[in-house]
């Protein structure tokens, strides 16, 4: 049954080109944290800062999941599986802090 | 059907007739990815439910540099994590929270790099980076514990909090945090701490059991005698998710 096939890679340089990848994604994501901090003490509080968190943020996902979880070299119908139920999520989380809004008018205005 | 597959010629075999992998991907890791999909929704929950209360709480309105803890509204969160272990006194806001989302993104790193040793069939390279994720989650659930006992604990000088006793409004010196009383906003905020951190720490611990088994596993050989170190890339997937998480955590509940 079970397919047994060695393909035991002697070739040192063998997943160079994957490894050179994974520390080129590693430093975007170190960097991009730091530029937060930065921005967390730089920006005045407000629509601004937390637009571009939230910008920031999507783009360390889209590294982390598209290289780390390899998901961005699997097949279309793979990535849409996993992407449409995301954007249902993220219209969820808008309409609830809508909501929130909304409960807070109703509360203290 | 199956039967109409394996006779050459007589049905044209289709993406989506079976007996052919449309995904190009093992039943193990599609499982693994629809896994990781429901527990976004858990994951999604509690943050959703946490913006919910956070926007419909009054935040503080003064300059930050005016700011002091009250159950009256929301706290600036680089307020309240400005404490870093061994430095006890000296403000330092997220600095810990960076050091832990530092800790976490190398882990990650290393996860990566032990499945990528898996392809080459490369035992001791996968050994090696196992034994650094392993490490890495275990600083990672440390830190975690530390920054547990000190929200918990609380800071030296405590705040005072207006508090509802015995139908009376009395002003009362809070120390610490737990479900019911929170010394650096309202009982919500720790609430949510505690579930969403909670939540996210109990993923790192069974990842890092996960890792011991996989660690375990391929030091034994039995990933060779198997043919294939495919279990290492979907354990790894469940570890860049718990990575992924703290991601948005961070966002969420440290910095914005």
């Amino acid at each position: 049954m079970a397919e047994v096939h060695h393909i035991h890679n002697q070739d040192p340089n063998a997943g160079a080109e994957q490894r050179k990848a994974i520390w080129k994604t590693f430093w975007i994501l170190l960097i991009l944290t730091a530029v937060e901090f930065l921005i967390a003490f730089t920006v005045p509080h407000g629509l601004l800062k937390v637009t571009i968190f939230i910008v920031m943020t999507i783009v360390k996902a889209f590294y982390i999941v598209g290289e780390f979880m390899h998901l961005k070299h699997e097949t279309k119908s793979l990535i849409w599986s996993i992407l449409v139920p995301v954007i249902f999520v993220a219209w969820l989380i808008l309409a609830l802090l809508l909501e929130g809004n909304a409960i807070f008018d109703a509360v203290f205005d | 059907m199956a039967a109409n597959v394996t006779t050459p010629g007589a049905i044209e075999p289709k993406m989506w007739m079976g007996g052919i992998e449309p995904m190009k991907a093992s039943y193990g890791k599609l499982m693994m990815w629809f896994f990781l999909i429901s527990d976004t929704f858990t994951f999604s929950a509690l943050l959703v439910a946490y913006g919910t209360a956070r926007f419909s709480f009054p935040a503080f309105s003064g300059k930050a540099e005016d700011f002091t803890f009250s159950n009256m509204y929301w706290p600036i969160p680089e307020k309240v994590y400005e404490a870093v272990p061994f430095l006890h006194g000296v403000t330092l806001p997220l600095v810990f929270v960076g050091i832990m989302t530092f800790i976490l993104i190398a882990s990650s790193v290393t996860m990566v790099l032990a499945v990528e040793a898996g392809h080459r069939m490369d035992r001791e390279s996968v050994e090696k980076y196992m034994l650094w994720t392993i490490l890495g989650g275990f600083t990672f659930l440390g830190c975690q514990a530390w920054e547990w006992s000190h929200f918990i604990h609380g800071t030296d000088t405590g705040s005072v909090m207006k508090v509802l006793q015995d139908g009376v409004w009395v002003n009362k010196t809070v120390f610490g945090a737990n479900l019911t009383e929170n010394q650096y906003g309202p009982p919500a905020f720790a609430d949510f701490f505690f579930f969403i951190t909670g939540f996210h720490g109990t993923h790192v611990f069974s990842g890092v059991i996960l890792n011991i088994l996989i660690f375990f596993r391929s030091a034994t050989g039995f990933y060779d005698k198997r043919g294939s170190y495919e279990m290492v890339e979907k354990v790894g997937l469940y570890w860049h998710f718990v990575d992924l998480v703290w991601v948005f955590v961070f966002t969420f509940f440290y910095l914005v």
